[in-house]
């Protein structure tokens, strides 16, 4: 109980924090509510990057995913960082000097046309909804499992809170709530992973103790001895992967390229004063998420380790106390197959699908299940999702380092709703609306619009998180494949050609959205019994698909563009004006 | 394709301009080069052979793709910023 209250303390706390910046920053005109003002400091803003960036996927299921797949993360690793080179290299600076408040700005400007614009806002709208369904799952996890109320509850209150900053202070509160959470979350994820580090290898730097001697007197690297127990069980080699080459490589590609192409990201680099700024703001942005990014495969090994040792071979009847309580939240579940009392931790399933409880226990006070057995001796089934939450009770840490985690999953989820809802509210309010169908509209009720705009995409986001579809959770990675075959090509090319024009882009994106999202619908929605590699194209899963649907967006763009119109002198003078950091102003309504 | 453009931008400055993206492309090219081979190939296309060496208690090819690739991508912000910034002044088109 005593941990209880902590956790109610340390969430509390946060929340009121979010909520006092929030009424400290409010927004007084859309300079304030799309851009910020344009005056946030790199560093500012590359805090509020990384917690915009860093969601509920890489704070609660990137660690589990690495602790249960070993080199096969390193797709997101990567994936989730290059992506940031890419930025500061190839888009930030040039979108930063370009100085207008939205993404399908770019569009309809470098693309002089009102089609381009709209086509830029419906990839938007339907990358940041695939993304944020899964941000509302975090909230509804975390929520239920450490507050102790019903998911549904958990999402309400979640929304509440992005309501009150999001809406009242626009991109201004939630650049100054986003610093605020990024403190939060970092120091979550780093203090109990310097506690695990430590227990593990005496050596408190996950970095390094990740690369360090186990401190069991056994004389074996941790990834050595993780190998070596793993294969015991049946595993394949932690340092191994499962997929392949060509695979890992396209996946990552296109955790990389979609990155760059996320438009809740590349809007935060219109926020910084200067084109230079943009660039060193990506870079801040950088380091702060390479803190926990570097940190991660530290805990997913740990973990991974800390479970097998916990869990294999031990008496259900004495199992540790975190077992029973994620058993309760359906997230864990033990088939005893051989009727031992005993839990066996192997490779395989323990039982076909996800657990269906019966609502009965068993004779050791499991709670049964009625899935069907499947082959193989594993009797433990384990949601990856929980290895980050569980991971300071796996090692039993204090319980204000349990709080804290709570505390800091909240603030990584929360922190992408809002950044996504700004970019959606955005979208409607200026793109459609001011830009498109109501020209005459004023700023006050341009505002409006806005705040009701991300009103109603709370809303729809709230809707999502109570009742997710069953695909939510695959799909949050898809949004990265749909942002690099659509919106990457027609913004590099919009910057580093003056050829490009406006038929080739819309054609470009149509094609790469459409071939990526048709692959995806394939395999994942449509007909999931044929996802098997050897039906895939070149081998490449619906994960790497992205890359192929980038390839063919620049194909098809570069052939039409050959053969339609030369682009207008004023967009030519545009793209040499971008180019050049001198000159950069703020963002202004023309 | 259609030709590529001269430069557009008003007179005496195009010139200028038009050196300073030729340079910032050379550095893009480097840059970029280097952000492949740290990422797809050390950490994917030529890690089974760096892996017969290790860096402390990692193998060398899964350090890249865990740890290393992520390091080097920070350095390449900071140094391109950097440049970009000199190659600024040098010009004399700062922000």
């Amino acid at each position: 109980m005593e941990t209880q209250t902590l956790i109610y303390l340390f969430v509390g706390a946060s929340f009121a924090l979010y909520i006092g910046i929030a009424l400290w920053a409010r927004a007084g005109s859309t300079t304030d509510f799309y851009v910020a003002g344009g005056g946030v400091s790199p560093v500012m803003n590359g805090m509020a990057t990384a917690a915009d960036w860093m969601s509920a996927a890489s704070f609660l299921s990137m660690a589990g995913i690495i602790a249960f797949s070993g080199y096969d993360g390193s797709v997101y690793l990567m994936g989730w960082t290059g992506g940031y080179v890419l930025l500061a290299l190839l888009l930030a600076p040039y979108l930063r000097k370009f100085g207008e408040f939205t993404v399908p700005d770019f569009f309809g400007a470098r693309y002089y046309s009102k089609t381009a614009r709209v086509v830029a806002v419906i990839c938007l709208i339907f990358i940041s909804f695939t993304y944020i369904a899964g941000q509302m799952r975090g909230v509804g996890i975390v929520f239920s499992r450490f507050l102790e109320v019903d998911i549904n509850l958990g999402v309400v209150i979640g929304m509440g809170i992005v309501f009150v900053y999001a809406v009242l202070g626009g991109m201004k509160g939630i650049t100054y709530t986003q610093v605020a959470q990024y403190c939060v979350l970092i120091f979550a994820y780093l203090v109990p992973a310097f506690f695990i580090s430590f227990m593990i290898t005496g050596n408190p730097v996950p970095q390094l103790g990740l690369g360090s001697e186990v401190n069991d007197g056994s004389g074996l690297f941790v990834l050595q001895k993780l190998d070596l127990v793993l294969q015991d069980l049946g595993f394949a080699a932690y340092t191994d992967g499962s997929k392949s080459t060509i695979d890992v490589f396209c996946i990552t590609a296109a955790l990389m390229i979609g990155t760059a192409g996320l438009p809740h990201v590349i809007v935060r680099f219109f926020t910084v004063p200067k084109a230079s700024d943009a660039r060193k703001s990506a870079g801040w942005a950088l380091i702060f998420i390479a803190l926990l990014y570097t940190t991660a495969p530290a805990v997913g090994a740990f973990a991974r380790l800390n479970f097998v040792e916990t869990v294999n071979e031990q008496d259900y009847a004495t199992a540790p106390g975190w077992f029973h309580n994620w058993e309760t939240q359906n997230l864990i579940a033990w088939n005893d197959k051989n009727q031992d009392g005993v839990m066996q931790y192997r490779s395989g399933d323990a039982f076909a699908g996800a657990p269906v409880f019966t609502g009965e226990t068993g004779p050791s006070g499991q709670r049964l299940v009625s899935n069907a057995d499947a082959v193989g001796e594993n009797e433990v089934y384990v949601d990856r999702d929980i290895m980050v939450l569980a991971n300071p009770e796996i090692a039993a840490l204090p319980g204000w380092v349990i709080a804290l985690v709570a505390a800091g999953g909240l603030a990584a989820a929360l922190s992408t709703a809002a950044g996504l809802l700004l970019v959606i509210s955005s979208s409607v309010s200026h793109d459609l609306l001011k830009r498109t169908f109501r020209p005459d509209i004023s700023e006050k009720g341009e505002l409006l619009a806005a705040r009701i705009a991300a009103s109603a995409a709370i809303m729809v986001a709230g809707y999502l998180g109570i009742y997710p579809p069953g695909w939510v959770a695959q799909v949050v990675a898809f949004a990265f494949g749909l942002a690099a075959a659509s919106l990457f090509p027609p913004i590099f090319m919009g910057i580093f050609t003056k050829w490009m024009n406006r038929e080739g882009a819309i054609a470009g994106m149509v094609s790469g959205l459409g071939f990526t999202f048709l692959y995806i619908a394939w395999f994942k929605l449509w007909f999931p019994e044929l996802d098997r590699p050897q039906n895939w194209l070149f081998g490449i899963s619906a994960e790497g698909i992205g890359v192929v649907g980038m390839v063919l967006n620049f194909a098809v763009a570069i052939a039409v563009a050959k053969f339609t119109g030369p682009v207008p002198l004023h967009v030519r003078q545009l793209v040499a004006r971008i180019r050049i950091p001198k000159g950069a102003e703020t963002p202004h309504m023309h | 394709m259609p030709p590529a453009a001269a430069p557009v931008g008003d007179s005496a400055n195009a010139v200028v301009e038009g050196q300073y993206w030729k340079a910032n492309l050379r550095l893009l090219g480097i840059l970029m080069t280097i952000w492949f081979v740290v990422s797809f190939g050390a950490g994917v296309l030529f890690r089974d052979w760096l892996d017969l060496f290790r860096i402390g208690g990692y193998p060398l090819g899964f350090w890249f793709a865990q740890q290393g690739s992520i390091y080097v991508f920070v350095a390449l912000i900071f140094y391109y910023s950097h440049a970009m910034r000199r190659l600024e002044r040098k010009y004399d088109l700062e922000d």
